[in-house]
Order: structure tokens, then C-alpha cells, then sequence
């Protein structure tokens, strides 16, 4: 039984410079897996620069680790050929921010759900891709006679959107990566959004990566979290207890700073102490977060190892050091289903 | 108390090849000095339109139809384009969505402050403009050096927090933030709007924070008003809203945020919003509501004030006035 | 969930043709380049049907002669019909510009899409031959070229050709940058997840949102091709035999037609010149404006 997807200690580094070569860590030594038989939803949570869309072009095969593997079911992507890779392609899906960059201006809409029909041979005739096309569309709210045959300028980004879930609908993965799906779309649509992509979950065993920096959503529909901040993971485990019960500094400042919307909580309870845009110069050794923290240490200079605080949550950060630590590559151990 | 903002009735339209939108639809709004009022909707609800209206930036085929936009006694709509150019900035500032990339990226900060100083006011000498400068760069939390900086020497959340304290350099009534924080991380979102917030209070403005993050609404504005189509719809303290919406769309907008109690329920908002261009009949709203009456369909529902100075326009509640 | 079906709004699309007259009307430019265009096509074209196009080459009629109802255009010192030989010369330079133009353009694609699309050093082949071709000053290679030939060589074929080898560069590079900023786009990255390849993408995703670009670098091949057929034949480079406007010209001057009073001669030839040069100008700056967005003027 292997499992579906696995990052074995994945490092990207990107270095620039001719003389100098100067290199930034996008990723540092991350490791992840995800079974096949329980569908999950896993959030990978982080501001910009944390990392996640890296992650998400990694574990889409589009840009290759610099050290480290990415192994589908069992096998290196990036080695895969043929009908292997034809299969990595079909089961590997995405859902992406921007609804409108996803469009071919030249096509009508309907082009972003016949070409995947038509490349993995969804359907065998044009009526069953057709009638593919309208289950699809149905389930996400959409009428199929208002949106086929449109271009993608005479939509709305609601629209829009719910046409690159439809596809995911068609397509059903095994793993599909939404990277930011709601954060262009209306308040009000984000709910019927966020439900189709638990429906798929629940409904056709996918398992989905939602990386998001919205911690709000990513507690409705996630099962378990990793919480990453310039490369490293800084806390992960059970959506509930990481959200409500913060240990990692870092961890309670994002949480602090979310404006909830409910008049009795109010944001701002944790100060912050150094404030990130002054920051010329980041920590390039020790815990990465060690120069915006209010609690920081001597010891924080080393980098600190995970933590495993109980059954379902674990913070890389010195303040829990009496607890076990756990290796990188157990890390999915904490992730419940 | 005087208030220092008042519109009335305005009314802006798009004429298009297909026919006319009225962006916004005879809006009134009030506001003292010192209060923040949200300005909520989805997108295609007029209230970017509104912003524009306001500072008379509306360009063809955009036209301003009708109605005032009072700002400390002087309506806008009245003054000559000279005159409108010294009121922007002075008595009304605005600082646009993606304000960060409104910011020359060949000049220094410092001489972009500079310049917005002596478009207004020929007399002061340099270094008294100068010393207003750093002094404005101060009360956003940023240090003086920002002054000789370019643009792309800042990061985000330094950038919107400049164009903060441009907009405030001349100490206007009404400063109108339009989604100010959308581009930012979390964490630097709460530091610009606690920015906002405390600029606000040291010069006595007033703010209109507009935006679709209800979140964002509950920390930090006093008064929310919905917008819908064109219209406002309901128009309460932040606490009435959060708490007992009357307006049937303002309640399914509550109802859908997400919170820490009802994880995994999802209450999405049926159905589309209209275009502008083949609105319903009546309320604009009535497709979608879940209380919609037969006069619904006919009659646009006048705005009514009901107690505790709320302002609804909704048939249900149109008898009460 | 319940779907709420709202009457969706009629998109009213104008038809075809009324965007086009629109886009004419605020584009005034293309629309009288056009115009002109399409007169000097259906003079050709009529001239092409109604004449006898032997009288183009010398020898074929009464020489000298003025204008008049017989010989609209006059004739020439070699016993030509000047009427035909514009009607043969225009459509001999509307074969070179095309034949030119297409070549270039051609070219230019195939090369720039390799060039963006691959990467590598085959980018940086293509990329460096262009930026080192690019400034050798074209009219005098051309000027060198053709005044090596043997005269017999020289037709209109070879002209075209000539005008080609350093004229492809351009359409290269445009493209080029095109293409490279394309394949950043996220459908691209769509293309690819939905199981597309390499060549799928080029041909489906990217070619067709490159039409406009295209098309522009096309008239402008095309224009910058007639143009060179002009100066190549003005200086008496030209196939000589045929009766390209630029050769008439060059000959009325050899034979100082002015002095001796055949003021048709030249004139006429210079004239269809300026109209064929202006109209293609003006169609080449309005492609620009519908191909490059950002000059666009907005409605």
C-alpha cells in the first residue's frame, strides 16, 4: 500500500547573481504524505513568502526540487513517462487563484473543460462530454446554458471560478491543490465554493491540498494544517486544536492578527513586536521566525527541531523543548483524517 | 454635531453599447467627524463607483447624474474643476485598492509628498514642507529616512502606509480608503489599519473603509453600510449588524461568514447578482430573498429610518418609518 | 444547495460588422489606408482583365506619346503603354510585397516560437545571430547584392529574396517576446495539467492569441518589402524588363524625361508610388494600435 503522494525532505532553493551567487530557501527540508484509501483535507497555511506556492508548483511537477524527492505512489514524478506520467497528470489536479488567468481569451469557457475530456478520454462520445459538462456545471451552481459557449470576459469572476471547480468536478482526481481558490471571490460566493470542494472530498474521495493564507476558511473545510513561514514548518496538526489552541509564536500572531468577523473578539491582543516590513535582513540560520518573535532565545540561532506537543499538534520552537521531538518525515503521523 | 460629510441622492450611470447601468442609484449617507463608516458589497455593487463619485474621478462613459456630496459645508458637485482639484487631497483624500502601485516609481517618496504639499499650497517654505513630510511619515510608523527612499526600497505594507500618510499630509475631512488592505498579509493588514485608525483620530477625520471583508468591518469601523446594485440596503451600527441584521440580504451575508462556532456549515447566498444593465423590477433584491412580498416585485422600496437611527430600505419595514 | 435560475441577462453582442465599422470609425487611419488599398487592388485588378498586357514591355506601341483617350497614362520613350505597365507594375510589387512579407513572416514565427517556447541554448543561437544582424545596415547589403548580380538574374523572384535576408529579424524577435511572455501565462499551465503537450500548446493555446501580433508584423514585412522593391528599383537595381514603378521612374530619368518634356512619364509612376507607400504606411500604423493593447485608445 503506498501512498499517494510523498515529499520526501524537499528543499528548493532559488539563487541568483552572477558573481555572487545569493540564495533564497523557498522550501527547507519539508516532508508530507498523503494516503490513498482516507481522503483528507490538508491546509497548508503561510503568508507570501512562506513557501506555499512553491509547494504547490512542486507537488504539480512543474518545478523540480533541489533536493529531496516527490514520489507518486511510490514512484519519482519526475521520472515518470509515458502513460505513468499520462496517469500522474489525470490524477493531479489544481484549482487556482486567479479565475480569469486561467482562460484562454481566444476560447469560449467551454475550451477549459473539453481539453481534459478530450486529452484523458473522459468521455466517448460528444454527448457523454457534454452531459459530463452539464453534471459538472449543475453541481457548482451554474446553469449550463448561461455559461457554455461565452467567453471568458462576459463572466463574472464568480463565474469564472466556479467553472475551474466544474472542471475539477470532471476531472475527478485523486489530489487536487487549491491555492487560494476563494481569495478573488466574493464573501458570498466563498461558501458555495468551499462546499463543492468538501463535496468532493466527501462525496468522490479526493483528497485536497487547500493552501490558503485566509486561516478563517482554511477552519471550515480542512481536517489538518501546516502552518509554514519562510520555508520551515512552524506548527501543524489538527485544523481545530492548531487554531483554537496556537502554541508557536508565529502561529498565535497569524491568529491574533485575523480579523474575525465577530464583534466580541477583538484583533490585536499580541503585540507585534518587530514589525516585518523593516526587516532588511532575514535570519538565514536558526528558527526563522526568530527575529520578528517576542519570546525569542540564544538558543533559537539553531534551528529548531518539531516538537510533538500531543496526539494531533506539533511547533518547531524551543519554548516546548521538554517534548518529544519528532523527525520531519513523521510529520504526517500528526495529521488526523 | 455637525456632520462633516453629507450626500444626497447621488446618482451615477455607464452608458454602454448595451444600454444604461446605474451604477449607483440615489445614495444617501451621513457622518461626523472622527467616525468610520464601512461601505460593503460584492462586486458590481457600486461601491468603488461610489468612491469616484465622491472625489469626482468618474470618467466617460461614466457620468454623475444628480445628488450632493457635501463635505464640511462646500458641495463638491458644485465646484469648478480648478476648485475640485485643491479639494482633492485637502478637504477629501482618497487612497486607491493597489495604492502601493500608484506610487511613482522614479521619484522618491519624500518629493512625491513634497509635490502633493505645493499643489495645494503655494506658501509655506521648504523647510516647513519638509518637516510636515517627515512628521506625516511619523505618525504611519515609518522612520524619516522613507523620506529619500524609492518606491521599490519598501515593502508592501511599508508602500500602502505611504500613500496613508500622503493622504493625510493635508489634513483632510473624509478620507476614503478603498480596500486598502486586500493585497497584504494578514499580519500587515492589521498594522496598516491600526495605522489608519490612529492617523484618524490625531487629525480628526472621517473614514469610509470600503471592502467585502466582513472581518475586517467588525474590527475596525463603527457604522456598516450594504450595498447592493446600486442601492444601500441597510445602513446600522456595526454592532446592530453583527448582531441583528434586518435587511434580508445583509442577514444572509451575516449568516454566511464563516466563525469559529459553526465549522463545516456553509450558508451561501442563492442565486447571482443581477448586471447592472437588466435589473429586476422593484427591489433589486427580491429574486433572492428568502421574505420577498408581491409589492416587492413592483415597487423600489423607499429608504426608511427606523429607531436606533438605522436606515433600511426593505418593504417589510417601510410602514414603520 | 439550491440554484436560484435568474433570467440571465441577454449579452447583446453587435454583430460583426457593426464592430467592425466602429472600430474603423475611431481608428480613421487603418480605415483610409484601407480604403486607398482597395482602390489600387481594383484598378489593378480591372487592368489585369480589361488590357492587353504585352503593351507593358518596350516596343509594343506608338512611343512618346502624351496622355490621352487612347493611352490614358501615355506612353514612354521604349514604345510602352503606360497604363498597363502601372497596372503590371502594381501587381508585380503587390507579388514581391506578399512573397517578402510572407517569407519574413514566416520566419519570424517558426524562429520565435522555437526561440521562446524551447529556451536553452537554441534560444540563444537564434537570439544572437538576430541581435547581430540586426543593426548591418540593410539597403546597402541589398544595394551590394543586387548590383553583383548578373542582370539576367534579377527578377522579381530574387528581389524578393534579397529583400528577405535581412529582414527577418524583426518578426523573429517580436514574436519571440510574445511567445515568452504567453507561456507564463497560467493557462498555459492549465494546458498542461489537462494533459496537453509541447506542441498542443504551441499550436492551441498560444498561435491563436498571437494572431493580432501576427498579422501586424505581416503588413509590416509586407510594407517594409514594397518599400525596399522601390529603392532597389529607383536605383536601377531592379529587374529591368519589368515594369516595376521604381524601374520607370529610374528610367524616365535616365532618359531625362523632364527636359524633354514627357512630364507622364515619371510622374504618374511617382504618384501611384506615394499612394501605394501611403496607404500601406497608414495600414501598418493602424495594425499596430489593434495589436498593441496599451496604445489602443479606449472606447
Amino acid at each position: 500500500m503506498s501512498d499517494l503522494l510523498e515529499f520526501k525532505n524537499v528543499t528548493k532553493t532559488y539563487s541568483h547573481g552572477l558573481l555572487s551567487r545569493v540564495s533564497t530557501t523557498a522550501l527547507n527540508n519539508v516532508s508530507l504524505k498523503l494516503e490513498t484509501e482516507q481522503p483528507t483535507i490538508m491546509t497548508v497555511a503561510g503568508e507570501s513568502g512562506s513557501g506555499k506556492t512553491t509547494l504547490a508548483m512542486l507537488l504539480l511537477g512543474f518545478i523540480e526540487p533541489t533536493s529531496g524527492q516527490i514520489l507518486y505512489k511510490g514512484k519519482n514524478i519526475h521520472a515518470l513517462r509515458g502513460e505513468e506520467r499520462m496517469m500522474f497528470r489525470r490524477e493531479v489536479q489544481a484549482v487556482f487563484q486567479d479565475p480569469f488567468a486561467v482562460l484562454n481569451p481566444f476560447y469560449t469557457v467551454d475550451h477549459l473543460l473539453t481539453v481534459p475530456i478530450a486529452r484523458f478520454k473522459l468521455a466517448k462520445s460528444k454527448n457523454e462530454a457534454r452531459d459530463k459538462m452539464y453534471e459538472a456545471l449543475t453541481a457548482v451552481g451554474l446553469r449550463p446554458g448561461d455559461v457554455l459557449g461565452r467567453f471568458p470576459h462576459q463572466l463574472s469572476g464568480g463565474q469564472r471560478q466556479r467553472i475551474n471547480v466544474a472542471r475539477a468536478l470532471v476531472l475527478r482526481p485523486k489530489l487536487l491543490v487549491a491555492d487560494e481558490p476563494v481569495s478573488m471571490v466574493d464573501a458570498s460566493l466563498r461558501a458555495n465554493i468551499l462546499e463543492t470542494l468538501r463535496g468532493l472530498q466527501k462525496n468522490y474521495g479526493v483528497s485536497i491540498i487547500y493552501i490558503t493564507h485566509d486561516l478563517t476558511t482554511a477552519y471550515h473545510i480542512a481536517n489538518s494544517i501546516v502552518v509554514l513561514y519562510r520555508g520551515a514548518v512552524m506548527e501543524a496538526g489538527a485544523v481545530d486544536t492548531v487554531i483554537k489552541t496556537p502554541q508557536h509564536p508565529y502561529t498565535r500572531l497569524l491568529i491574533d492578527s485575523i480579523p474575525w468577523p465577530d464583534i466580541n473578539r477583538r484583533w490585536g491582543e499580541t503585540a507585534i513586536k518587530v514589525r516585518e516590513s523593516d526587516l532588511s535582513d532575514h535570519p538565514s540560520v536558526g528558527c526563522r521566525f526568530s527575529s520578528r518573535c517576542p519570546l525569542v532565545m540564544e538558543k533559537c540561532k539553531q534551528s529548531p527541531p518539531l516538537f510533538r506537543l500531543s496526539e494531533h499538534q506539533a511547533a518547531s520552537c524551543y519554548l516546548y523543548e521538554q517534548n518529544p521531538a519528532i523527525d520531519p518525515e513523521k510529520l504526517s503521523e500528526l495529521l488526523p483524517v | 454635531m455637525t456632520p462633516v460629510l453629507q450626500i444626497k441622492n447621488l446618482q451615477v450611470s455607464y452608458y454602454t453599447d448595451a444600454g444604461r447601468a446605474r451604477a449607483l442609484d440615489g445614495v444617501d449617507l451621513t457622518l461626523t467627524a472622527g467616525e468610520k463608516l464601512g461601505l460593503v458589497g460584492e462586486s458590481g455593487s457600486g461601491k468603488s463607483t461610489m468612491a469616484l463619485a465622491m472625489m469626482r474621478m468618474i470618467k466617460p462613459p461614466g457620468r454623475i447624474e444628480g445628488g450632493q456630496v457635501i463635505v464640511d459645508g462646500t458641495d463638491l458637485m458644485t465646484l469648478s474643476d480648478q476648485t475640485m482639484l485643491k479639494a482633492r487631497l485637502s478637504k477629501i483624500a482618497y487612497i486607491p485598492q493597489g495604492a502601493m502601485n500608484s506610487l511613482n516609481p522614479v521619484t522618491r517618496i519624500g518629493a512625491q509628498m513634497v509635490d502633493a504639499i505645493k499643489a495645494h499650497d503655494e506658501g509655506s517654505s521648504r523647510a516647513d514642507i519638509d518637516r510636515r513630510c517627515k512628521l506625516a511619515l511619523e505618525s504611519v510608523d515609518l522612520s524619516s529616512s522613507v523620506f529619500k527612499m524609492y518606491a521599490h526600497e519598501l515593502s508592501g505594507g511599508m508602500k500602502q502606509r505611504a500613500c496613508i500618510a500622503i493622504s493625510i499630509l493635508l489634513k483632510p475631512k473624509v478620507i476614503i480608503a478603498d480596500e486598502p488592505t486586500s493585497a497584504l498579509d494578514v499580519v500587515t493588514q492589521r498594522q496598516v489599519m491600526e495605522t489608519i485608525d490612529r492617523v484618524q483620530k490625531q487629525i480628526g477625520a472621517a473614514v469610509i473603509l470600503i471592502g467585502h471583508d466582513m472581518g475586517l468591518m467588525a474590527q475596525f469601523v463603527d457604522k456598516v453600510a450594504v450595498m447592493y446594485t446600486g442601492r444601500i440596503m441597510e445602513l446600522c451600527s456595526v454592532r446592530d449588524m453583527f448582531t441583528d441584521p434586518k435587511h434580508p440580504y445583509a442577514q444572509a451575508l451575516i449568516r454566511s461568514l464563516p466563525n469559529l462556532e459553526n465549522k463545516g456549515v456553509f450558508n451561501g447566498i442563492p442565486g447571482m447578482a443581477p448586471a447592472l444593465l437588466q435589473l429586476p423590477g422593484g427591489c433589486a433584491f427580491h429574486p433572492r430573498c428568502s421574505k420577498v412580498m408581491e409589492n416587492c416585485k413592483t415597487q423600489r422600496p423607499p429608504s426608511t429610518t427606523i429607531s436606533g437611527g438605522r436606515i433600511l430600505e426593505c418593504h417589510l419595514y417601510s410602514e414603520k418609518a | 444547495m439550491t440554484t436560484v435560475s435568474l433570467a440571465q441577462p441577454e449579452i447583446i453582442q453587435p454583430s460583426r460588422l457593426t464592430l467592425i465599422f466602429r472600430y474603423m470609425r475611431r481608428n480613421k487611419g487603418l480605415a483610409v489606408g484601407l480604403f486607398i488599398l482597395l482602390l489600387l487592388v481594383i484598378f489593378t485588378v480591372y487592368g489585369t482583365a480589361t488590357a492587353d498586357l504585352k503593351h507593358a514591355y518596350p516596343i509594343t506601341v506608338k512611343s512618346k506619346q502624351p496622355p490621352s483617350w487612347e493611352f490614358p497614362l501615355g506612353t514612354d520613350f521604349f514604345g510602352r503603354d503606360l497604363y498597363v505597365a502601372m497596372v503590371v507594375g502594381l501587381k508585380e510589387t503587390a507579388l514581391i510585397g506578399l512573397l517578402a512579407g510572407g517569407l519574413g513572416t514566416m520566419v519570424g514565427v517558426v524562429l520565435g516560437f522555437i526561440s521562446a517556447y524551447f529556451g536553452g541554448w537554441l534560444d540563444m543561437i537564434i537570439k544572437g545571430i538576430c541581435q547581430i544582424l540586426t543593426p548591418i545596415p540593410a539597403l546597402l547589403i541589398q544595394i551590394i547584392i543586387a548590383g553583383s548580380l548578373d542582370k539576367r538574374d534579377v527578377t522579381i523572384y530574387t528581389m524578393a529574396f534579397v529583400v528577405v535576408l535581412l529582414a527577418w529579424m524583426g518578426p523573429t524577435l517580436v514574436i519571440r517576446a510574445q511567445v515568452l511572455t504567453m507561456k507564463e501565462r497560467q493557462f498555459v499551465s492549465v494546458a498542461k495539467l489537462s494533459g496537453m503537450g509541447d506542441l498542443g500548446i504551441i499550436f492551441s493555446e498560444i498561435l491563436p492569441n498571437l494572431l493580432p501580433f501576427i498579422a501586424a508584423s505581416f503588413v509590416n514585412q509586407v510594407f517594409y518589402a514594397v518599400f525596399a522593391s522601390f529603392y532597389l528599383a529607383v536605383l536601377g537595381l531592379g529587374p529591368l524588363r519589368e515594369p516595376l514603378l521604381g524601374n520607370t521612374i529610374w528610367a524616365a530619368q535616365g532618359q531625362s524625361a523632364f527636359f524633354n518634356n514627357w512630364w507622364w512619364w515619371p510622374l504618374f509612376p511617382a504618384l501611384a508610388l506615394v499612394l501605394v507607400l501611403g496607404s500601406l504606411a497608414l495600414i501598418n500604423m493602424g495594425m499596430d494600435e489593434l495589436a498593441n493593447p496599451r496604445v489602443r485608445k479606449t472606447e
